[in-house]
């Protein structure tokens, strides 16, 4: 079950300011969950000189000051780290729910997933409201979330031309993943609906609502509740 | 209080600090001055510490009307500049009073300058930051770049007693021929022959040449025969060199914080801002140098700073 994780972490030098570990060369759950611990480990005992601890899908990017620390103390520190691991509590994954309204001007792209995938637009939705998705990384835009585990029946290419203005919230399908547009901004996922939910909101006192490692799960709501939603966001 | 309003906003003018950080892993990236050299030469200036917000201008500098007394300083790019029709120089602390206009032209030589105030520009911290982030609307000016009628504020700043000015040696020139040190990796094991062709060719800056990074245009850049075109997706540091599918490097700037194309080299903190103040066109060699070299830069060039911090506060 672990056989796609490394067996020793691989260090890689990103510049004079940067050290990147890698704990396996695929996009897998333990893979994420021992890039997630480890993050969390680390956090839980800031380095001197460390700057940014950044988790992605199979690796961590350090960012350091090089003139208080130096790469070959923190490779020492994470390994010793990593042969802890056992020993530390890792809190769980937290699983945030966000709601969606499906299809109409909020999914323009929803008949097109259903009809490439022989499905009704009913059965879309049902599949999309299924999985606990694992966030695998958060980067492109502030709060973006990748998502892995889209049932394999949605699988669908991105639109051959981009959008050049994706609306905020608008969730999307690409291939094997999912998504959810956080700001506004250019992209070619497939759209198949929008939450009303503010992914991202820098004045409030936690901006973001999940973080890599954690778990996300659709729930499909009405247009009534969506706009219902939406008013409540603004008070 | 009120100390700039805007007549003409230039090409591209912001408003940044050094940049927010510790939010690279939720897609923030880190954003900032450019050029960290001319921005905390700009600063200490007019006796700001180092990292306070100023002006970003790039290419065509502002008109601005000044609204209270203040002390001023542009450093970075070549760049004219006169205040109510009479030329003052860079690199060199200047008094202003109300209703007087500070015209900004465009650059000669390099591409970005710094525009600092004594007490710094006053904007809303966001998540840590002054900087502004285009890109996410988020921080400096609202979000956004500089425009007509915008009204700039600053913070309460101890006047100047005497004129600061930059030892004249240590202004950088910004020659159109750059030679910029870097470190292989982190995919440098994904390349062969590409490293050659990176270390011994002349690039030229394309016209894609913004704070998200620098397209390049020279020798096409291979990947070693049997890797993969791309990697699982991982977060960008500036300075990264990606190849995309094109075989045409870009060096990656401050705003970008994912990407799935190797990294073939990194270019060292210190050669960033010469990186900054090449404009499309000029030619950029890169030279191989090892992290150990790469650090005791580093540790020099803060040396350095100090020493000028020391050097302008005597005056």
């Amino acid at each position: 079950m672990q056989a796609d994780l490394f067996e020793k972490a691989r260090f890689r030098t990103a510049g004079d300011r940067g050290l990147l570990v890698e704990y396996g060369d695929v996009i897998d759950p333990d893979v994420n969950n021992k890039v997630r611990s480890m993050a969390i480990v680390m956090e839980d005992n800031p380095p001197q000189g460390v700057t940014e601890i950044i988790p992605t899908y199979r690796s961590l990017l350090i960012i350091y000051d090089p003139a208080i620390t130096h790469p070959a103390k923190l490779q020492n520190m994470l390994e010793t780290l990593e042969a802890r691991l056992g020993e530390i509590k890792i809190p769980p994954p937290r699983t945030v729910e966000i709601p969606v309204c499906y299809g109409g001007d909020f999914g323009p792209d929803i008949d097109k997933v259903a009809g490439q995938n022989n499905l009704t637009v009913a059965e879309v939705i049902k599949l999309h409201c299924e999985p606990q998705y694992l966030i695998y990384m958060v980067g492109f835009t502030p709060g973006f979330p990748f998502l892995g585990g889209l049932s394999e029946k949605l699988h669908t290419p991105r639109l051959e031309t981009p959008r050049t203005l994706v609306p905020e919230g608008s969730v999307g399908i690409a291939n094997n993943q999912t998504g959810i547009y956080p700001i506004a901004s250019p992209g070619g996922w497939q759209l198949i609906g929008r939450t009303p939910v503010k992914l991202f909101a820098p004045a409030r006192r936690n901006p973001f609502l999940y973080q890599a490692g954690d778990r996300i799960k659709f729930k499909a709501i009405s247009a009534e509740k969506y706009a219902r939603l939406v008013k409540e966001e603004a008070q | 209080m009120e100390v700039f309003s805007v007549l003409t906003p230039g090409g591209y003018t912001t408003i940044q600090d050094e940049g927010r950080f510790g939010y690279q892993q939720m897609g923030i990236p880190v954003s900032g001055a450019l050029d960290a050299f001319a921005f905390h030469c700009a600063n200490l200036l007019v006796s700001n510490t180092k990292n306070t917000a100023v002006m970003e201008i790039t290419v065509m500098g502002p008109r601005l009307e000044i609204m209270a007394a203040a002390d001023l300083a542009v450093a970075g790019a070549g760049i004219g500049m006169t205040l109510n029709a009479q030329p003052v120089e860079t690199w060199t602390s200047f008094s202003v009073k109300p209703g007087d206009v500070l015209d900004i032209q465009q650059v000669q030589s390099g591409c970005r300058a710094y525009l600092a105030v004594n007490g710094g520009i006053d904007v809303p911290e966001v998540m840590g930051s002054r900087s502004t982030y285009v890109g996410g609307n988020i921080g400096g000016y609202h979000g956004r770049l500089l425009k007509a009628g915008d009204v700039i504020n600053c913070g309460r700043g101890k006047r100047l007693s005497g004129r600061r000015k930059m030892p004249s040696d240590m202004i950088p020139a910004y020659p159109p021929e750059l030679l910029i040190r870097a470190i292989p990796g982190p995919q440098d094991d994904f390349f062969q022959e590409g490293l050659e062709v990176i270390f011994q060719s002349d690039f030229m800056v394309s016209t894609k040449a913004d704070r998200m990074g620098y397209r390049l245009q020279g020798p096409e850049v291979r990947l070693h025969k049997g890797m993969p075109k791309s990697i699982i997706s991982e977060p960008t540091m500036p300075g990264g060199v990606q190849i995309p599918a094109d075989e045409q490097p870009i060096i990656l700037f401050v705003e970008q914080t994912v990407g799935g194309y190797t990294k073939i080299v990194t270019v060292i903190s210190v050669d960033l801002s010469k990186v900054a103040q090449a404009t499309p066109g000029d030619t950029i060699r890169f030279e191989r140098v090892s992290l150990e070299t790469a650090h005791k830069l580093y540790q020099e060039q803060q040396k350095k700073m100090q020493r000028l911090e020391t050097k302008l506060s005597d005056a």
